[in-house]
């Protein structure tokens, strides 16, 4: 699966009241409160497909924050199972976005399969679009290499002015444009300002990384008795935003809840949050994470070390929505940052220190040449 | 026969349990109920020792159970010790025998009885504890002839809060199973041993060498107990443990009962010492 087909802007707005009509639910970016939010699309022109970094990812849809896995009748012990799935086309992700599915798909499949998240995920349609220029000042997606879209995705939009080129990438992509009359294969100046495009778009993006991505996890295994956790715990509120926002978190509690004749009843999955003081309590009252420093330590070293060395792919995306939530201005930029740099100076404590007992032992050696240097600088003058 | 696990998987949603009922229920201690539950028919356990369940009380909700009864006993039926601590603990508390329970499992790593074979065996049971371990030291007595010498160490917070009392009489009286039992607080009825189970290792003599440790208890047990048999040269790879968490899931996703990058209810929630020892979660 490997085409290009070319779709006018003006287009859009008829391509998605035709998904609609195909009893598709249609979501994407909506603008509400000056913030950007995946919600449904009842009128087309409520989306805005040119948008930076939306508040949540579109991972709801996905993973809903409230879910009903089964239904039961306590009297009776019967049960059933709730997998609900409608066919939903989700317009708009990024490729950061994209990323985060892919790791979500590979967790929700491993091991034991999560039929309600495959159930859903089945029915799930992904367009994403190119961005073309970082979201703002807390996304370090080129770092992460997620600035471009994966190679399992369905349709992918890039704009290139007045129309957008789309990229087919599986059977599902193809089956969204099915019966489409204005999308055409693209002529050789489209093809020509898709290139321009994509070549004006990596000079926008700038490393905000000090190090490579690779290195991530081994810079958190040597840094997990770094001063920085006990500064972070010190001022983290335990809030648990940063896990709200993420869109590759998927850590959930599970409850029960029934009706006022206490017969009828759901068992419900909802969103949880390792930096919440109970995620880690035991009976007997003994919580082996109690320590805010160490809430954030698990969370960091869980996205760039746990998950790429479970699943070979990085837990963060750099969509740098959690940054963007904290109240407190706790970044993965700047987190990551400091670690590498205790990480390098660790690193280079042995060699650093050979160098200083060498200068010690040649000491009047290194002065000399220092002085001769600096005679021949003068003589030269 | 179909194994549990297998009708649990067959469930449209792996979050759903399948109806089991209590056939009995023995009060053990003001905290500790003996529950004996049995699967539908046609269905088996076919557990391992150290595997634990999810059992449910639809309503209440679910918490991860250490199975405490040996495969090598099962007969369609296993056994549960369950202490009043939380909520779900306290609503089984209040069932009576015929009720219908949940059960999901059985899940997670058990203790690798067939790489025991041949090696002394020594349990170290804190409290609770002793209820997975007896899933383990009931298999290695219906196969007593695979292991070397087998000796027990037993703490128990007071005399009332001793588990498992028939167990216990049958084990003292075998001659080939050494037995000891202290309690941190005697009441005037007891002539045993007083003091923390690490007291107990005076009691015996033992060659680390040959020697396979399976240890379960609360968290501070570990300390003390680890550096005992590590300073009487056990092998590290020969000591074994259990971490109890906070299972939610039991399928690896829920994130409750991660230590460091290990999912305790998949990789757990048996370990070797040399799997865990550099993890401050698993001690902390």
């Amino acid at each position: 699966m490997n085409s290009i087909k070319i779709m006018p802007k003006g287009a859009l707005r008829t391509w998605i009241e035709r998904l609609q009509s195909r009893d598709f639910k249609v979501v994407g970016p909506k603008a509400l409160h000056g913030q950007f939010v995946f919600e449904e699309i009842v009128d087309p022109q409520e989306l805005v497909i040119d948008y930076p970094m939306s508040a949540m990812p579109p991972k709801k849809y996905l993973l809903p924050p409230r879910e009903v896995l089964f239904s039961f009748n306590t009297r009776t012990m019967e049960m059933e199972a709730e997998i609900t799935a409608e066919p939903t086309v989700i317009i708009g992700v990024h490729t950061c976005d994209m990323h985060a599915i892919n790791l979500l798909d590979t967790v929700q499949s491993t091991g034991f399969a999560d039929q309600h998240y495959r159930a859903r995920r089945d029915a799930t349609y992904l367009v994403s679009i190119e961005c073309l220029k970082p979201c703002n000042a807390q996304c370090f997606c080129k770092d992460m290499e997620t600035f471009s879209v994966p190679e399992d995705h369905d349709l992918h939009f890039t704009d290139l002015g007045d129309v957008y080129s789309i990229h087919i990438g599986s059977e599902k992509g193809e089956e969204l444009l099915r019966g489409s009359t204005n999308v055409w294969t693209p002529t050789e100046a489209d093809l020509k300002r898709l290139n321009e495009v994509m070549a004006a778009k990596w000079p926008e993006f700038e490393f905000r990384l000090e190090c490579d991505l690779h290195e991530l996890p081994e810079v958190l295994g040597a840094t997990q008795h770094s001063p920085l956790w006990d500064e972070l715990g010190e001022i983290c509120l335990s809030c648990g935003a940063c896990t709200q926002v993420c869109p590759t978190c998927y850590c959930f509690d599970v409850t029960d809840e029934v009706d006022l004749t206490l017969e009828n009843g759901q068992r419900v999955r909802t969103w949880d949050s390792c930096q919440l003081e109970k995620f880690a309590l035991v009976a007997g009252n003994h919580n082996f994470r109690s320590g805010v420093a160490a809430r954030q330590r698990h969370r960091f070293t869980r996205k760039v070390k746990y998950q790429y060395e479970a699943f070979g792919t990085m837990g963060c995306v750099g969509c740098g929505r959690c940054g963007t939530a904290c109240h407190v201005d706790i970044t993965c930029i700047k987190t990551y940052n400091r670690l590498y740099e205790e990480y390098q100076a660790k690193t280079a404590e042995p060699v650093a220190a050979d160098r200083a007992n060498g200068h010690r032992e040649a000491n009047g050696a290194v002065t000399a040449a220092v002085v001769t240097k600096e005679t021949v600088s003068e003589g030269t003058k | 026969m179909t194994t549990l696990l297998k009708e649990t998987l067959g469930h449209e949603s792996i979050y759903m349990p399948t109806p089991a009922r209590i056939v009995k229920m023995e009060t053990m201690t003001p905290y500790e109920k003996l529950f004996r539950i049995e699967l539908p028919s046609g269905f088996s356990l076919d557990h391992r020792p150290g595997q634990f369940v999810e059992l449910s009380v639809l309503g209440v909700g679910e918490a991860p159970i250490s199975i405490c009864s040996s495969p090598s006993r099962s007969n369609g039926q296993f056994e549960l010790c369950v202490r009043a601590v939380g909520k779900l603990t306290n609503a089984v508390h209040q069932l009576e025998s015929g009720a219908k329970i949940g059960i999901r499992g059985p899940f997670g790593r058990s203790f690798p009885i067939e790489r025991f074979y041949g090696r002394d065996m020594l349990f170290v049971a804190g409290g609770l504890g002793l209820a997975p371990l007896r899933s383990l030291i009931d298999q290695v007595i219906d196969e007593r002839g695979m292991f070397g010498r087998v000796i027990i160490l037993y703490g128990a917070r007071t005399p009332d809060d001793i588990l498992f009392p028939e167990d216990l009489a049958i084990w003292d009286e075998a001659k080939d199973i050494e037995l000891h039992i202290t309690v941190d607080y005697p009441n005037d009825r007891w002539v045993g041993n007083v003091g923390r189970i690490t007291s107990l290792f005076d009691k015996i003599e033992y060659e680390g060498r040959n020697m396979v440790a399976s240890i379960v208890g609360p968290p501070i047990m570990y300390r003390f107990v680890l550096s005992e048999l590590l300073a009487h040269g056990l092998h590290e790879g020969n000591i074994w443990m259990s971490f109890e968490r906070q299972m939610k899931c039991a399928v690896g996703k829920c994130g409750h009962c991660q230590m460091h990058h290990l999912y305790t209810c998949q990789e757990g929630p048996i370990f070797s010492y040399p799997e865990v020892k550099h993890l401050e979660e698993a001690f902390s």
